[in-house]
């Protein structure tokens, strides 16, 4: 396959595997946490929590991606402050990470939050009849009984953070070997006379990527369907 | 052991206003639906908030506004066998059983694992998820969890409205094991009758969210003012001892020494159960009747008509056997010049006492 690509083209499908994998694990914990509470809480302000986790579904991915610029730039409220603890976003492939974790959120969340809102709530009463807490409940009842849910979720963060283009180019620039991810890389091809070639390659890979994530999951899932309800 | 429940609970227009102990036993909340049954028991569980008042079990304390402890549900020490099983589908029938007793560790079982799986005879399905159970089975292991977590108090709501009549006559039996065998107090919603006249040792009757009457269940069901679902559910109830089978397809019973004969039962002699007699399956008659074709006749005097607004009356007669209620019409009860301390005979079909009626 080294020989097949180029390195550059290599080091663009590296690093968005990279990312992806980065951006779906970082989203994961706290998507699962806003998907319950968005399903399961009712505290004043869900609608504006609700509003804000979409947010990046709805907005432009340019203006997400300056949004990030100007929170987690080096000059940013945020990215100041975690530049002095030594995290850095600005022009990384972190940064990449970061972007695309931020535009898979949604879909994460709202996957999962479908699942938690088919299980049934009796069963989480009956356990805390049992004697369990809530925390334990979540994850002897909840959590298993919304495997299939995560990992649809995971799966399609995954792939959208595969993808992910404008909020990463306009966050973290296109820099060969450092933020050039997949998308990045096909851009830049097909903005060079003779790059068309390289740029198909790369669509190959991400169909290749793209069905490989897809048909895993759909296998999985059946599996931990089939896991979760029968024998 | 000892239940004692007194709270109010207003929930919009429904207000719900209940004071009773309940013994070691079985107690069964009886009402028609919408009486509070349901909201009743799931406030002694904690499962629905906003409820004022007092419960305890003896000295262990679920609720008490005044001294401001309420105790989540997980720390109730509950065993609570739901209308609909509500088994984990992602954990096998062991894991079921076992998920209660894990959270009760270090607190002294009531029960032993094996003895559980062994009186419920749930040994082969061990190994099965929940998915692949009859309801029968379901319920049966929906009953071993609430065991195994060790409660101080068994709830049990509606457990057998989800099954047919043969499923039910298969789980019925297992509450009448705890009832006898365990020392916990259990609190059973019905709208059974026949339910709670075979279950119950103590009968708490609600009606539209108010107490209607609470006490030993042969005294409230043999009460003519029990009148809660209409006076077609009114019934005595008796307890027997099967003496013998006889080659004619007849059972017979002793009643505190007056036989009794009921169509054949598969119960042993010496087995001592409950038989309840509908007041519409009882004739009065204020002299020795004679001729009849009922087996069943019992002496007795009257403790009380009681009439409402219909045509029919209720009258209760203290019989040896115990009281026995017969349905009669208000005109024959003033043909016959039926009132208190009036000596009569309560003339009872044999077929009356259906075989489901006679719990075993």
């Amino acid at each position: 396959m080294t020989d097949w690509l180029g390195p550059e083209e290599w080091s663009a499908v590296m690093l968005s595997l990279k990312v992806a994998l980065w951006a779906t694990l970082g989203a994961l914990v706290p998507g699962v946490f806003v998907a319950y509470a968005l399903a399961r809480w009712r505290f004043p302000g869900k609608q504006i929590i609700n509003g804000l986790v979409h947010l990046p579904l709805i907005l432009p991915p340019v203006a997400t991606g300056y949004l990030l610029l100007i929170s987690f730039g080096t000059q940013g409220i945020f990215g100041s402050l975690l530049a002095e603890a030594g995290i850095v976003f600005a022009f990384r492939w972190t940064g990449a990470a970061l972007a695309a974790a931020v535009m898979a959120f949604p879909l994460l969340v709202r996957a999962v939050r479908m699942s938690i809102e088919a299980t049934d709530p009796k069963l989480e009463q009956a356990a805390q009849t049992l004697g369990a807490s809530k925390l334990w409940i979540f994850v002897t009842v909840t959590i298993p009984l919304i495997l299939p849910g995560i990992l649809a979720g995971a799966v399609l963060a995954f792939a959208k953070a595969m993808g992910e283009f404008g909020a990463t180019i306009t966050f973290v620039s296109n820099i060969p070997g450092q933020t050039q991810t997949l998308p990045s890389a096909i851009y830049s091809f097909l903005q060079v006379p003779g790059g068309e070639n390289a740029a198909l390659q790369l669509v190959g890979v991400s169909i290749f990527v793209a069905m490989t994530a897809l048909l895993l999951s759909e296998y999985i899932g059946r599996r931990l369907a089939q896991w979760v309800s029968a024998s | 052991m000892s239940l004692s429940v007194s709270i109010n609970q207003s929930i919009d227009a429904f207000s719900l206003n209940v004071k009773f102990d309940a013994p070691v036993g079985l107690t069964a909340l009886f009402g028609p639906s919408g009486s509070g049954k349901t909201t009743l028991v799931n406030s002694v569980a904690g499962l629905s908030r906003g409820c004022v008042g007092r419960i305890a079990v003896d000295d262990w304390i679920l609720q008490d506004s005044d001294l401001g402890i309420w105790l989540p549900p997980q720390k109730r020490q509950l065993g609570y066998v739901f209308q609909e099983g509500r088994l984990f589908p992602h954990l096998t029938v062991r894991q079921n059983l076992l998920f209660g007793q894990w959270f009760a560790k270090g607190r002294p079982p009531i029960v032993k694992f094996t003895d559980v799986v062994e009186m419920l005879g749930i040994g082969a399905l061990l190994s099965r998820r929940p998915s692949l159970l009859s309801g029968g089975e379901k319920q049966r292991v929906a009953i071993g969890r609430a065991l195994l977590a060790a409660p101080k108090l068994i709830l049990a709501d509606e457990p057998l409205a989800a099954l047919d009549e043969a499923r039910k006559g298969e789980i019925i039996p297992y509450f009448e094991c705890l009832r006898d065998e365990i020392n916990v107090p259990i609190l059973y919603v019905s709208h059974s009758i026949a339910e709670v006249a075979r279950l119950a040792t103590t009968v708490v009757a609600l009606n539209g969210g108010q107490l209607t009457q609470v006490g030993p269940a042969v005294d409230v069901l043999g009460d003519p003012k029990f009148i809660p679902v209409g006076v077609r559910a009114v019934g005595a109830v008796l307890d027997v001892t099967v003496v013998a089978h006889h080659s004619d397809g007849l059972t017979e019973l002793d009643a505190a020494g007056s036989p009794l004969f009921i169509p054949q039962i598969s119960q042993e002699p010496g087995r001592v159960m409950r038989v309840r007699i509908a007041a519409h399956d009882v004739i009065l008659s204020c002299d020795e009747p004679k001729g009849l074709s009922a087996l069943n006749i019992l002496h007795g005097i009257i403790e009380a008509v009681r009439s409402g607004d219909g045509p029919g009356a209720i009258v209760s007669i203290r019989t040896p056997a115990g009281t026995v209620l017969a349905r009669v019409t208000r005109r024959s009860s003033i043909a016959l010049g039926l009132s208190e301390g009036v000596s009569c005979y309560a003339v009872i079909k044999t077929v009356a006492i259906a075989p489901q009626d006679a719990g075993g």
